[in-house]
């Protein structure tokens, strides 16, 4: 189509540019996350994200190392130095001070006055001397409050605490088995169902046929919410309650008519010739089924496995209603991270970590297996 | 025992069983009920060919009747009974009593406005990105970009944007994006550009496009060959009305663009601000919804016969004319089913107002109205009722679904 709508109009660049726009608009936001989930809480409050990638200027409150073993006689006092960022990290002091109520009093390479001949130097790369008395310079540390620009750093610490730390409110390792034990039956039983009854569908003549594909049609609408009160009554009436059983038969029964609708679409498509050929040679329906089309069918499989993966990993309604009872052992990531926002709304180092671990799988899923996911959109849409 | 194992044995179980179900099934039919035997063979296989359908049907059917079905029927009971009272028949008391409270009417009313500019934003995103991308040699990256939102949850998309959405006071660092932005207007002739003129200019658009999607349908109907039933034409015309009641919302609006005085150089908390707050969630969606638009309507703008544009463009159109009087007028249809996909989803939107705002400062929505009324209030009657309403605004939809689909198996036959 290029050679013909003309390649070299300048319209080629507004192209270009326009779509270089649009995706980096679209890529922001993810970005964002990203970043901040390998920034600390500091760096995160005190600068935007966007910023992390250039040195970003932080007022830092540290000590001094402790005297009692870092001490060394100097003449008739003594003095106690090193570098308050440990090791030289390529910060930038421009102004410190001694007492947080005056901050910025000296600048860089000063030698602030402590009182009764106590002295504390500090250069602009963090290097400090700090001198005076034996009574001086002992008991606790010199602190210091700098405004220091500092390179950019990134941290694997959230992830950390996250992931590993087990503590109880932020770490979601738990959230993220109990997410997988929802998300892999609840992909695998659906398909199971609704191939053979697609295979029935498509393959199959019987009174009432084109009726059962309307009907399915029809369902593939039925918003969800009108299922859960019923469904929750249902399940508590028979005993299942709230757990797992009960999320997997939910997320099967929701998932159902796009299984049997994207299947059936597909299965239609099938050379006739094939199936007619095996009904001849004196295949059963069940042989045909299990021997021909289910394994032609792989990619409309495949395409509806996505699908429900996707949602079933990315569920919180479903999980909300049927699975997630008073003592909250069975969490969701979904739900976890809602609840985080709840208790933890301001902390964004554990929120976008929490986050973007659960959206990591989903993403996986997508880049590797997007070819699929194209078309099964399309089957279920195009037509 | 441990909730994964039994994941696994589940797994084991139904897939197992559900195999076994077919096979022996199959079989019991096939060898007990009606066995091929001498004297009544064929009369056998034909009954058993008569019922085998149903085998593979029944499970499915069963789960769709018990997990669907039953729920529809069984929603419309309980939004006439009283959960309190042991279940006894009310009439429409639970229904009144929603139409009483302030949150519903509110609820209603944000819904409405999802239903308009979501569908309509995502779409023409989609379109827009669908023909850039196809035209640049690096448009599949591009497009996998863009598609990416789609496998993030409405969960995680609320945490995305409520960063970007973030406030700091005025004396601190914004971490916000858009008030870090917004903090760089001052009034000037650049936020004047961004902040009346580009709106602005969006809403003429969009009314352009409500306006030639008119025309389209007055078109349709006037035309001698057209054999909708009846149902169809009402369906059209209600599209068409509310089509111009939007225009005219839509010029209303754009006066108010320009009149409207706006506090520069203040950080704003940009999800409690009344009416617009709204926006500010749908954009999230927005922002998930377009990948699929786009992917859906690159593949109706690729099977765009090349013909009818080479035609076209010795005709002497400009690339814009190609786009707007020969390719989107075939793919109509993909544009119409993408559009009742998304409002699908739209209706549906539960997590998004749920996780940035809980229904807060005027952002409810009817799928969250319904939840709140469930597990909050835990009243069933409303909470039904609400459903049954969800429902209801999910119909025409429906009917339309199933009408295209049984007018396709005709076509088939």
């Amino acid at each position: 189509m290029n050679s013909i709508a003309g390649t070299k109009s300048p319209l080629t660049w507004a192209v270009h540019i326009s779509t270089v726009l649009l995706v980096l608009l679209w890529l922001f936001p993810t970005f964002g996350l990203l970043v901040s989930s390998f920034r600390t809480a500091d760096q995160i409050s005190t600068s935007g994200w966007w910023k992390s990638m250039f040195a970003s200027e932080q007022n830092i409150v540290v000590r001094v190392a402790d005297p009692d073993d870092f001490r060394v006689a100097d003449g008739d006092g003594f003095t106690v130095s090193g570098n308050l960022f440990g090791d030289n990290t390529g910060a930038d002091i421009s102004v410190w001070g001694t007492s947080s109520r005056a901050i910025d009093t000296n600048t860089a390479g000063d030698t602030a006055d402590l009182g009764d001949g106590e002295t504390l130097t500090l250069q602009a790369n963090g290097d400090y001397v700090w001198s005076g008395s034996d009574e001086q310079i002992s008991g606790r540390a010199q602190r210091v409050f700098a405004t220091a620009k500092t390179p950019p750093n990134f941290t694997l610490e959230n992830y950390d605490q996250v992931l590993l730390s087990g503590n109880s409110t932020d770490s979601i390792a738990k959230a993220f088995f109990n997410t997988l034990t929802v998300t892999i039956p609840a992909t695998i039983i659906p398909i199971v169902v609704a191939a053979f009854a697609a295979y029935a569908l498509a393959w199959m003549q019987f009174p009432g046929r084109a009726l059962l594909v309307a009907v399915i049609v029809g369902l593939l609408v039925v918003p969800l919410q009108l299922a859960l009160i019923p469904l929750l009554k249902l399940h508590l009436g028979i005993g299942i309650g709230k757990g797992y059983l009960g999320v997997w038969l939910a997320h099967t029964g929701f998932g159902l008519p796009l299984a049997i609708y994207l299947l059936r679409n597909y299965m239609v498509g099938l050379p006739k010739d094939i199936i007619e050929n095996a009904r001849v040679d004196g295949a059963t329906d069940y042989q045909i089924f299990m021997r021909i089309v289910l394994p032609l069918s792989f990619p409309a499989l495949a395409s509806f496995a996505i699908f429900q993966f996707l949602w079933t990993w990315n569920d919180l309604l479903v999980a909300r209603v049927f699975l997630i009872d008073a003592t909250g052992d069975t969490t969701v990531m979904t739900q976890q991270i809602v609840e985080l926002l709840g208790t933890r709304g301001g902390n964004w180092e554990i929120l976008s970590t929490a986050a973007f671990v659960s959206i990591a799988v989903p993403l996986i899923v997508f880049f590797s297996l997007q070819r699929y996911l194209v078309r099964g959109l399309l089957a279920g849409s195009v037509k | 025992m441990h909730p994964f194992t039994l994941g696994l044995i589940t797994i084991v179980l139904g897939v197992g069983g559900c195999l076994a179900y077919f096979f022996l099934s199959n079989l019991l039919l096939d060898k007990v009920i009606f066995p091929a035997k001498a004297g009544d063979q064929g009369r056998n296989i034909n009954r058993a060919n008569a019922i085998r359908p149903w085998l593979f049907l029944f499970p499915a059917i069963f789960a769709l009747g018990l997990y669907l079905g039953y729920p529809v029927f069984e929603t419309l009971r309980l939004s006439v009974t009283d959960r309190d009272a042991g279940g006894a028949f009310v009439g429409l008391a639970n229904y009144q009593q929603m139409m009483s409270e302030d949150k519903f009417w509110e609820a209603l009313r944000n819904n409405l406005l999802w239903l308009i500019i979501v569908p309509a934003a995502s779409t023409a995103f989609g379109l827009l990105a669908a023909q850039l991308t196809d035209r640049i040699a690096w448009g599949n990256i591009a497009k996998s970009i863009i598609f990416m939102p789609m496998a993030i949850s409405f969960v995680g998309a609320s945490v995305i944007f409520k960063l970007i959405y973030d406030t700091r006071p005025i004396e601190q660092n914004q971490i916000g994006a858009i008030n870090a932005l917004w903090l760089q207007f001052d009034g000037g002739i650049g936020s004047f550009t961004i902040l009346r003129l580009l709106p602005a200019f969006l809403l003429l658009a969009f009314a352009a496009m409500i306006a030639y999607a008119i025309k389209g349908i007055i078109e349709h109907l006037r035309n001698p060959h057209n054999q909708d039933v009846l149902m169809m034409k009402l369906l059209r015309i209600a599209g068409g009305a509310i089509g111009l009641w939007l225009i005219v919302k839509c010029l209303m609006s754009v006066v108010s663009i320009f009149t409207v005085n706006y506090t520069y150089g203040e950080p704003q908390t940009w999800l409690t601000i009344p009416f617009w707050n709204s926006f500010f969630l749908m954009i999230v969606l927005i922002w998930i919804q377009t990948g699929f638009a786009m992917v859906i309507l690159s593949a109706a703008l690729r099977g765009v016969p090349e013909e009818t544009i080479e035609a076209a463009i010795v005709d002497g159109a400009n690339p814009f004319e190609v786009f707007f009087k020969i390719k989107v007028p075939q793919i109509r249809g993909t544009i119409v089913v993408v559009w009742t996909t998304i409002t699908l989803v739209v209706l549906k939107v539960f997590d998004i107002v749920f996780a940035m705002t809980n229904g807060q400062w005027g952002t409810q929505v009817l799928a969250n109205y319904m939840i709140d009324k469930l597990f909050r209030a835990n009243d069933w009657g409303i909470g039904s009722a609400s459903a049954i309403v969800i429902m209801l605004l999910v119909s025409p939809i429906l009917f339309w679904n199933v009408y295209n689909a049984r007018q396709e198996m005709r076509d088939q036959r």
